[in-house]
């Protein structure tokens, strides 16, 4: 029998998520509301007696000090409308989870909670308004704010015909499945449209091509020999064509990036890729490492979960961004939630194992004060936008990782899906117990061990969402909740079995569950034998196929030598861990998945991983042509400036930023914001991650899809210019930084609803022919990256695809801490430099986009100028001898100068005619050209030689002098004082627009 | 004195600021430090018996879920040591009748809280009186924030100090009293040890962003009577060396942050003290 506890605030206590929510009803719903309270409600599954349910609600559950409760009775009072929001049936519930872990602690026995919601919801109450709620009000607030129907249900009740004493009837969303687990067989012998229909009916997503090649591979006498041995026969098993589809996705297997792509460069240029992973990027990589010979501080690139590199002689540094955009335009704090600690796993799954020590964020939504009608099933982009949020505050801040740093994008293609970049770097010591930790290795007979939480199914087919609605009793597959305690339990204890020697490999499960983390690492040893009725399971019903690709959360798989077993098993049951061994690894070449005694898939090793041949694509780029902008000067400059510094891509983003803890850990040298009231945007993040030691690590990104309008080519070198410049500005010296590319891109294979997929596609090689020239040419290798490749809305004749977006992330080493530099202006009286030259490059620009333009004068990354630039400023960096740095991005010169300006609570006088320049004629183009790979610096008088003589060979000029007086001036080309601002109307301009 | 002071860390279920809260404690010159599992607590492996600074820090235990740290401090009330008779919380009350010193940041104040540790009156260790509840602002926040310390306050840790400056970091800090008299008697037997403040430490202050979170009176830091266990939703560990000052690379600060004077003076009574 179930009970209801609920839990409400004593009279006269403040409810700070009560009054949150009534700020959003009514600023985002205009409905006026006078009053929200909220009451959590733990609805007790497990026959608990009067005595025990009251020691858990006075317990556990509730603060005697400001709470009340209720048990099996109703403890609200006096509302117009009580809205009640639950989980459905297997939805994740953290708060139930820790609730019956509590409770059972009180009871001694195992029992489930439940939790939900209650929001009382009052309107304004005096004599004039007629302004009441109605049951549409209720029914809108409830769905458009606190609920989110694909994983909540809701209920309303209406105050008038409310009583207490009877309450709400305990309701338990126990998911109710026949335990009869099986599995069935498909026949792939027949015609193409029944493969076809095959794979879209599973979900698959595999090609006419794909499916011929599973039926061809069943024809072969020697394959059907070994199968029949195993009592399979010559039809595949759902558990085998998943496991295939799965591995053979393009998620995992990353077929357009591996692709033989014919490309149109137009203008007669035409050339054959074969790869543009091996051709652009590895090759990249390859040569810079065999240009640093011995001094290469790459460990192990595009091999493993993450990336690995030198941090010093006993140290490595582990790093992946990953991306969870198609979750999180579904359910956006779960699937950022899960995005987040999914990411952790990744560098903690990589080689031995390594300890987390940042995380960097960066989310591309659309505007958040979008106000057109939402197309089917989009959620409104201040909802993603507050999800998102939420969900990684909770991902990051709950696990303990500092979140560096980040960046918000707006533009309104990202209506149809957000992009949300989680990035996560670690630690690990370069030896342990004598032996590299940068390398994997598994022996045939090393046991199969699953750690950390439960399968459900979660996630299964997670990254093709279906359209099938979702009904009452049914789990929820598409979108999942993350656990980030249960993951942080899992991380302490792996990380003592690591040091203790306890285990052989590690790997995560994301993607494809076991079928992936197995399967990849199974290739270390020459193949498997795992046994899927031993899982543990959240919940029974599962069949064999859905608890081999399941993508629930929170568990790492292990290589575990038999000797070590016992030792390791105890450890995880002491720190209370749930750890199961599902097998062993083997080197019969197969990949051998059983229910107990039944072989559900058996698959040739070889033909699992390299069974697929390789993709064949067209290319071709013709290059757009724009309307050039044909606007006047503005007189009003300084009103022009304020308006830039109010763009949604320009404006402070402190409230974000507050709300994710940056200084756990205790290493945070550079934090987010800084200057003199602890409020400017810093260019990149430093961490000490040894407190015993001032090496320290620099954290960075650069992303500026704006570009792509013009040319993908420029907006990839831009973002890698970014990124390695914003180190740059912080400290980092050129030649130890590493990169990570992360490629989100609308659809560039050409179909029937994808016209102009050839051109995508184009896009996609340019991008990749940049990042060869720009990294090469800085000497930058990509250490790892991530791709995702279908980044499409379309519902009926509604397409929307995001613009072709790189986020290029870099990791740069600092020998000392004590010589970082940060971009606020420190003293009056300082002069102020602007370092590298501005062209006329306003294409693709804020300023453009402020005149609802786009042009074609796209900036343009000259690599060999910047190199000679970056390591000259490294110098006068390392010397000590600068004061202030800033780049310049968005917004150009003026937005930096002004931001170096009141970060420091300092006035600057500036002489546009002393920038160095080129095809620039107007201020407002000087101003706001977004020419790379640019510095606002501010150096002390007194080092103005030294400074110099650092820089000689680089274009640059002093521009100007720091003042005391609170004023932005600054004198035009023309001779004339153009911008004359007090500091506190261009920040107030610039902190306004996200400040909710 | 005893010869050689030794620190326990705790950590587990959530926890997270352990690794620099033990960095505080060598710093401050303890002989011995030790991070230790919740979990070789309640096994038996470790006792509190055998350390004389123990020290909860920040995190999220069991994610919070609860309310802050509520699942933990349950678990310390109920959870039996494993092959003994005694609950966790007995060793708990018999560090404290024993006069040893015990610092809880953060979530360890708030786990302090709940218990009853913290202010526990007339020796009640597990009778709640004051709460750790969500900010005003409804958020969780990481900003600096400026202390103003109570020179009379019995507190070791914040002896000889005037004033503070260091980070907070969490979504519920805000301190609320059960009632007048238990404020009126935090006040009188001075225990309100720490106050967010105006910008010179001198003024308790109600101003958002200054009172970070709206506590009552701003009530940052609290101890018991004989001052040796302290609580405090501020980061100390989170500032032992000028770097991480958030102006460091404009002002002239000494190398020393401010946060490692509590942990000295913690080391400082216990190589003077008789316990």
């Amino acid at each position: 029998m179930a009970n209801r506890i609920e839990i409400g605030f004593r009279q006269g206590i403040r409810d700070a998520l009560g009054e949150k929510i009534k700020k959003r009803i009514v600023g985002h719903l205009r409905i006026h509301v006078d009053s929200v309270n909220t009451i959590e409600v733990y609805t007790v599954d497990g026959d608990l007696a009067p005595g025990e349910l009251e020691a858990a609600a006075r317990g556990p559950l509730s603060d005697p000090v400001i709470q009340q409760y209720a048990i099996d009775r109703g403890l609200a009072r006096g509302f117009d409308w009580l809205i009640e929001v639950g989980y459905r049936p297997g939805v994740t519930d953290n708060v139930g989870k820790t609730a019956a872990e509590a409770i059972a602690l009180l009871a001694g026995k195992p029992i489930r909670v439940y939790t939900s919601r209650q929001y009382a919801i009052s309107g304004i109450r005096d004599r004039c308004t007629l302004d009441l709620i109605t049951r549409a009000d209720a029914e809108r607030i409830a769905s458009e704010l606190l609920a989110n129907e694909l994983i909540q249900h809701y209920e309303i009740i209406d105050g008038k015909t409310w009583d207490p004493a009877q309450g709400i009837k305990p309701y338990v969303p126990r998911v109710v499945g026949e335990d009869r687990p099986r599995t069935e067989e498909i026949d792939l012998d027949c015609p193409d449209e029944a493969l076809l229909r095959i794979s879209s009916e599973r979900v698959l997503a595999l090609t006419l091509n794909e499916m011929k090649i599973l039926r061809d591979y069943l024809k072969n006498d020697a394959v059907l020999a070994r199968r029949r041995e195993v009592g399979l026969g010559d039809r595949m098993t759902d558990a085998e064509l998943e496991c295939l589809a799965q591995t053979w996705s393009e998620h995992c297997k990353h077929k357009i990036f591996n692709a033989r792509i014919a490309y149109d460069g137009g203008e007669g240029e035409s050339s054959e890729i074969d790869s543009l992973f091996a051709t652009c990027i590895k090759r990249a990589t390859r040569e810079i490492r065999e240009r640093m010979g011995a001094d290469d501080w790459c460990l192990s690139v595009f091999a493993d979960n993450a990336g690995i590199i030198r941090f010093n002689a006993d140290w490595n540094l582990v790093f992946k961004v990953e991306t969870h955009n198609s979750p999180s335009a579904l359910d956006p704090y779960g699937g950022a939630l899960t995005g987040i600690v999914g990411v952790n796993r990744d560098p903690f799954g990589c080689g031995r194992g390594a300890k987390l020590i940042f995380n960097t964020d960066v989310f591309c939504f659309a505007p958040p004060g979008y106000d057109k009608p939402l197309p089917k099933r989009i959620l409104h982009p201040r909802r993603i936008y507050e999800g998102v949020r939420e969900g990684v505050e909770h991902g990051g801040n709950k696990s303990g990782i500092p979140t560096v740093n980040g960046c918000l994008v707006f533009d309104e293609r990202y209506l149809g899906k957000p992009l949300v970049y989680c990035g996560t770097g670690g630690i690990m010591p370069a030896r342990i117990n004598g032996e590299p930790t940068h390398t994997k290795e598994i022996l045939p007979g090393d046991l199969i061990v699953m750690t950390g939480g439960r399968i459900g199914k979660d996630g299964i087919h997670g990254a093709t969402f279906s359209s099938e609605e979702l009904h009452e009793g049914s789990p929820v597959t598409a979108v999942q909740i993350g656990d980030p305690i249960t993951q942080k339990k899992m991380t302490d204890f792996l990380l003592v079995a690591r040091d203790r020697g306890l285990y052989r490999a590690i790997t995560d499960n994301g993607a494809g569950g076991l079928s992936s983390s197995v399967g990849e690492t199974a290739r270390l040893s020459g193949g498997c034998e795992l046994d899927l009725a031993k899982a543990p399971l959240k919940y029974a019903g599962l069949n064999p196929w859905e608890i081999l690709i399941s993508e629930s959360q929170e568990r790492m798989t292990l290589a575990v030598a038999p000797e070590q077993i016992d030792a390791f098993l105890a450890l995880a049951r002491k720190m209370d861990v749930e750890a199961t061994v599902l097998g062993r690894y083997a080197d019969s070449g197969w990949f051998h998945i059983l229910y107990g005694m039944e072989t559900v898939a058996y698959i040739e090793m070889s033909f699992l991983h390299d069974g697929l041949p390789q993709m064949n694509l067209q290319a071709a780029w013709t290059p757009p042509r724009h309307a050039e902008p044909d606007f006047a000067e503005t007189e009003d400059l300084g009103g022009a400036l304020k308006a830039m510094l109010a763009r949604l891509n320009i404006c402070s983003k402190e409230s974000v930023v507050r709300q994710y803890d940056h200084e756990v850990q205790g290493g945070s040298i550079v934090k987010p914001l800084t200057g003199v009231v602890n409020d400017g945007p810093s260019d990149a993040a430093v961490i000490r991650p040894l407190l015993d030691s001032f090496e320290g690590i620099v954290v960075a990104n650069g992303i500026c899809p704006r570009y792509s309008a013009i040319d993908a080519y420029h907006m990839a070198a831009c973002a890698i210019d970014e990124a390695v410049r914003n180190a740059i500005a912080v400290g980092a010296p050129l030649d130890r930084i590493a990169g990570l590319d992360n490629f989100c891109w609308c659809d560039p294979v050409r179909s029937e609803k994808n016209p102009d997929g050839e051109y995508k596609l184009a896009q996609l090689v340019r991008a990749n022919m940049a990042l060869y020239d720009v990294t090469t040419a800085y000497g930058v290798p990509c250490i790892s990256g991530k791709d995702s490749m279908k980044n499409d809305y379309q519902i009926g004749d509604v397409r929307i695809s995001i613009p072709p977006t790189l986020l290029f992330s870099t990791l740069g080493k600092m020998e000392d801490v004590r010589n970082a530099v940060t971009m606020d202006a420190k003293k009056a009286g300082d002069l102020v430099y602007v370092l590298g030259k501005t062209f006329r490059e306003l294409g693709g620009s804020e300023w453009y986009a402020l005149h609802g333009a786009i042009g074609n004068g796209v900036p343009k990354v000259h690599a060999k100028t910047a190199r000679t630039l970056y390591e000259a400023l490294n110098r006068a960096i390392r010397a000590g001898i600068v004061a202030s740095c800033h780049d310049c991005s968005d917004g150009g010169l003026g937005v930096a100068l002004a931001e170096t300006a009141f970060a420091g609570g300092l006035g600057v006088e500036i002489d546009l005619a002393a920038v160095p320049a080129e095809g620039i004629v107007r201020n407002d183009e000087l101003l706001f050209s977004e020419s790379q790979s640019r510095f606002v610096v501010t150096v002390s008088p007194v080092a103005r030689a030294a400074f110099e003589a650092f820089l000689a060979g680089c274009a640059f000029a002093r521009i100007g002098e720091v003042i005391a007086e609170g004023v932005l001036k600054v004198d035009g080309l023309g001779g004339k004082r153009i911008i004359e601002e007090n500091l506190a109307a261009l920040k107030a301009a610039w902190q306004e627009p996200l400040a909710f | 004195m005893p010869q050689q002071i030794r620190a326990i860390v705790i950590t587990g279920n959530g926890t997270n600021c352990e690794m620099e809260m033990a960095h505080a404690c060598r710093l401050a010159g303890f002989d011995e430090v030790e991070i230790v599992h919740i979990s070789e607590l309640l096994y038996g492996e470790k006792r509190l018996d055998d350390y004389h600074f123990l020290n909860l820090p920040g995190g999220f235990l069991d994610g919070d879920d609860l309310g802050s740290a509520k699942a933990g401090a349950n678990r310390i009330l109920h959870a039996a040591v494993a092959g003994s008779q005694e609950r966790l919380f007995a060793q708990f009350v018999r560090f404290i009748v024993a006069g040893k010193l015990i610092l809880g940041v953060c979530n360890g104040f708030q786990l302090l809280v709940k218990l009853g540790m913290l202010p526990g009156f007339d020796g009640h260790y597990d009778r709640q009186t004051v709460t750790l509840t969500y900010n005003d602002s409804g958020r969780f926040e990481d900003r600096w924030v400026h202390l103003r310390v109570d020179p009379s306050s019995p507190c070791i840790f914040t002896r000889g100090l005037s004033g503070l400056y260091l980070p907070v970091r969490h979504g519920e800090g805000k301190f609320v009293p059960q009632d007048e008299s238990i404020l009126e008697r935090l006040y009188r037997e001075r225990l309100i040890a720490l106050q967010y403040s105006d910008g010179d430490c001198r003024e308790a202050t109600m101003d958002y962003p200054a009172n970070p979170n709206g506590s009552v009176d701003g009530i940052a830091g609290i101890c018991n009577a004989t001052g040796r266990i302290f609580g405090l939703m501020p980061h100390p560990e989170a500032y032992l060396h000028r770097t991480n000052h958030p102006r460091w690379t404009r002002e002239d600060l000494p190398e020393e942050g401010m946060g490692l004077a509590l942990f000295r003076n913690a080391a400082a009574f216990l190589r003077n003290d008789d316990i």
